[in-house]
């Protein structure tokens, strides 16, 4: 017993029913396929520059948290997120449906800790200035925090706020952890499924990337993408990520919970398997990936690969080894089209997948490389592929229902 | 011969070890004596200047040293504690080499002023300093480490790779309910057969100014500093608040069956999880108490055991007028008459509010409770409430005969969770 993967043994079938998109590219499945479709990529240079990012696209958050007061009561961060879950609930029917929200699992995948960056830089200023006295850091905090910027901060109150906002409330856990979490809240909810311990399961997560303080975490290790955009396969020598803004939400259910209501399915959630290597040696990431795709069962030749490599290095140069590995599978990596979404890359890379297998066709190629090669059939398969910018690997299989 | 199985059909989940630290001390032994005794582990904080605050005690923990401070430093000392003692005592794998998963408690991470005030005085005071300026001076590998250290991931990734856990890590948070969600995560690992043990580890290291000063913004702290002993007075009429405390507790869990066969003192059964969210509101709990009374009945039917059949509960009991209150409505719905007779006590009032890791750490006092046959007291009750009539063994511990314990844990956000711990396999 080495791995962390979900058993296939006599599990139960667990379906994708709902989707909640809303990125950089717009809100909702439509908006999210046609900028796909049109290869479109919304990158800011300016607004942050010389660091690029992916914007969120215009939201009426209004549409699923009509509560200015519970707005307020959030970073954007958390509004991103509750609006995503709330598209999710409303696209497998289930929005305001009590006897299910509230024995619905949800698993969250968050970071937090959104700064008040007048605050911070007002309290450097008045140090620089020589404004050492004890206890002037407890005095500028206790009159400039906001008390609710707290729980705006706290990494459980995303799942905290879709409670209160859509009443979904069978259990509420939040994983941390970068990249891995947005693949473990997936891998978790569908081993519960699998298993029978859980029946339905709200997954997913919601990233902010127009946050300095978030990129100066990045720019600490030189991972953030400058001056000049480039697809995730392109960056060469400028390797890195430009941060985006999104939230991914997604609804699992068993089968036959799903059968039983009438609910029908994007795709089926097959496997989510998991690892992470210390990453001390070149090539450990191909390795890492390599041993996560053998543990996958009945990948068929010819299919499709949606990946959240980040760009950064080494990880996406291994990867792409791994890939390479696999050269008759149509490729296609989110980052170059989202950005960098963080613990929301596993989650919107599922969501693509399983919105791609309903429509039965794969979005066009966007890479000037020559990693993305065009699909024209349809897909029954699609592997799903998340390894972190600095730990952490996972993968998935989403499947035609049969 | 058949695994043994619960009443369910699931693998058994047993302890066969644990470990923690506390501002009583490091280890079971010591913190388990004081416990008893009645001591607090509360005092005047040293670490920082306190001008100008309206708390100025906790339950930090000063005998780790930590050197430049950060909480995430402090936080993964504690847990790297608490795992040794706990690997130690189970004698699983082999150094370096837990043949199971990890599953962390942890307070989220982030940035935090130490090492904001070193890119202040990078940037220099002839600049006006803003994030563009951080920004400017972060990159080109003078604080690489700050990326290392303040990613959420980064005490998980530490224990996985000094303790060899296996597979991918999981950080949790659930707030105030962390360190219980994290052993409900093993469980249920072994329970769907996944793991035959599991390493779930709680800690938190919060005790630096503007964690503080944010519990204090929400009126949540007891704000009674002197003398910092008798701050933490849960159930009682005069309770004021929450003291923040650090500390970190670790079980080893694993399947009877994997137990047995290696020959493993067994300290403990898990019988049973529960959990439900509360929607109603971001800091406080639902007025009829329902997701509590939901949160208790989920963890008895999980466990196939009925409230009769739980000889002490081991009290979230922070010790804020609001919680105690919750706590009592929920507890007196679903216990009935016998709410007034079953002990109900609070470590808290000795050791505070641990915070991510109060889950684990009390799992442990849950777990030595039943190995001693004696219930550590809930200290400072002076002026009993009559809203709340618990036997809350006040002041002084107690032998009893104990042999399933309920323990308890909420946190902001709506988090609920109940362990349900025996003494040995049903």
């Amino acid at each position: 017993m080495t791995d962390t993967s979900t058993s296939k043994t006599e599990a139960t079938e667990a379906w994708i029913t709902g989707i909640g998109l809303a990125t950089s590219l717009g809100e909702g499945l439509e908006a999210n396929w046609d900028g796909l479709t049109e290869r479109r990529v919304n990158v800011d240079d300016k607004g942050f520059a010389p660091y690029l990012v992916h914007p969120l696209a215009p939201v009426s958050f209004d549409a699923q948290i009509p509560k200015k007061g519970d707005q307020r009561q959030m970073e954007a961060w958390q509004r991103i997120g509750t609006y995503a879950a709330g598209l999710a609930l409303d696209s497998a029917g289930i929005k305001g449906n009590k006897d299910i929200l509230a024995r619905m699992d949800m698993i969250v995948a968050a970071g937090g800790g959104e700064r008040d960056l007048a605050v911070d830089s007002a309290i450097l200023n008045a140090e620089a200035q020589g404004n050492s006295a004890p206890g002037f850091l407890n005095e500028r905090l206790m009159s400039d925090l906001r008390p609710t910027l707290f729980l705006a901060q706290l990494s459980n109150l995303l799942a905290g706020n879709i409670a209160i906002v859509h009443g979904v409330t069978g259990s509420s856990r939040t994983f941390m952890g970068e990249e891995a979490a947005g693949v473990d809240a997936a891998r978790i909810a569908l081993a519960r499924i699998a298993s029978g311990q859980s029946d339905i399961a709200l997954v997913g997560a919601a990233h902010n990337g127009e946050r300095k303080d978030l990129l100066v975490l990045y720019e600490f290790g030189d991972f953030n993408l400058k001056d000049k955009f480039a697809p995730v396969w392109a960056r060469g020598k400028e390797s890195g990520f430009a941060l985006g803004s999104g939230g991914a939400f997604l609804v699992i259910e068993s089968r036959k919970h799903a059968e039983a209501r009438g609910a029908k399915p994007y795709a089926r959630l097959t496997q989510v398997v998991a690892d992470r290597v210390s990453r001390k040696s070149a090539g450990d990431v191909t390795t890492s990936l390599s041993k996560l795709w053998s543990q996958l069962d009945g990948v068929e030749g010819q299919g499709a690969i949606i990946t959240g490599a980040t760009g950064a290095e080494p990880a996406t140069s291994e990867e792409r080894a791994f890939l390479k590995a696999h050269p008759e599978f149509a490729v296609r990596a989110t980052g170059t089209s989202f950005g960098h979404t963080m613990e929301t890359q596993f989650p919107l890379g599922l969501a693509l997948a399983a919105l791609s297998i309903s429509k039965g066709k794969l979005f066009p190629p966007n890479d000037s490389a020559g990693v993305e090669i065009e699909m024209t059939k349809a897909p029954s398969q699609i592997v799903v592929v998340g390894a972190g910018h600095w730990r952490g690997e996972g993968m998935a299989l989403v499947e035609a229902v049969r | 011969m058949s695994a043994p199985r619960d009443t369910f059909g699931r693998p058994i989940v047993v302890v066969t070890g644990m470990g923690v630290v506390t501002s009583l001390g490091a280890g079971k032994t010591d913190n388990w004596a004081k416990l008893t005794a009645g001591e607090s582990g509360i005092h005047t904080i040293t670490r920082f200047p306190t001008d100008g605050l309206k708390t100025t005690m906790a339950g930090s923990i000063d005998f780790v040293p930590v050197d430049p401070f950060s909480s995430t430093d402090l936080s993964e000392r504690l847990a790297d504690l608490v795992t040794e003692e706990a690997v130690a005592q189970a004698g699983i794998g082999s150094k370096g080499d837990f043949p199971g998963p990890l599953f962390l408690a942890v307070a989220p991470v982030e940035v935090e002023w130490p090492q904001r005030q070193a890119l202040g005085r990078a940037i220099g005071s002839s600049t006006t300093i803003d994030y563009d300026q951080m920004l400017r001076v972060s990159g080109g590998g003078k604080f690489t480490d700050y990326h290392r250290r303040f990613l959420f991931g980064s005490v998980a990734d530490h224990l996985a790779d000094t303790f060899g856990t296996k597979g991918s890590p999981i950080s949790l948070s659930t707030a105030c309910a962390s360190g219980a969600t994290a052993i409900q995560l093993g469980v249920e690992a072994i329970r769907r057969g996944e793991a035959d043990a599991a390493l779930c580890v709680a800690t938190d290291g919060s005790v630096n100014p503007e964690a503080l000063i944010r519990f204090s913004l929400l009126s949540a702290l007891s704000t009674q500093n002197d003398p910092p002993q008798g701050a933490v007075k849960p159930f009682a009429k005069n309770r004021d608040g929450f003291v923040m405390a650090e500390g970190a507790g670790a079980l080893v869990l694993e399947s009877l069956e994997a137990a047995t066969a290696r020959g493993a003192r067994i300290l403990g059964v898990l019988a049973g999880c529960g959990e439900l969210a509360d929607s109603f509101h971001r800091t406080r709990s639902s007025p009829d108490g329902k997701p509590i009374i939901g949160c208790v009945r989920n963890a008895l039917a999980d466990a196939g055991l009925d409230a009769d059949q739980i000889d002490y509960i081991n009290a979230h009991g922070t010790g804020t007028p609001e919680n105690d209150k919750m706590e009592y409505l929920g507890i007196s719905t679903v216990f009935g008459e016998r709410a007034s007779k079953v002990p109900v006590s609070s470590n808290k009032s000795m050791v505070g509010h641990t915070l991510s890791a109060a889950g684990a750490v009390e799992a442990v006092f849950s777990l030595l409770t039943l190995e001693h046959q004696r219930i550590p007291p809930t200290i400072n009750y002076d002026v009993p409430d009559p809203a709340i009539p618990f036997d809350v063994v006040p002041n002084t511990a107690r032998d009893a005969r104990v042999t399933t314990v309920m323990s308890n844990s909420f946190g902001f956000g709506g988090q609920n969770a109940s362990l349900i711990i025996t003494g040995e396999p049903a």
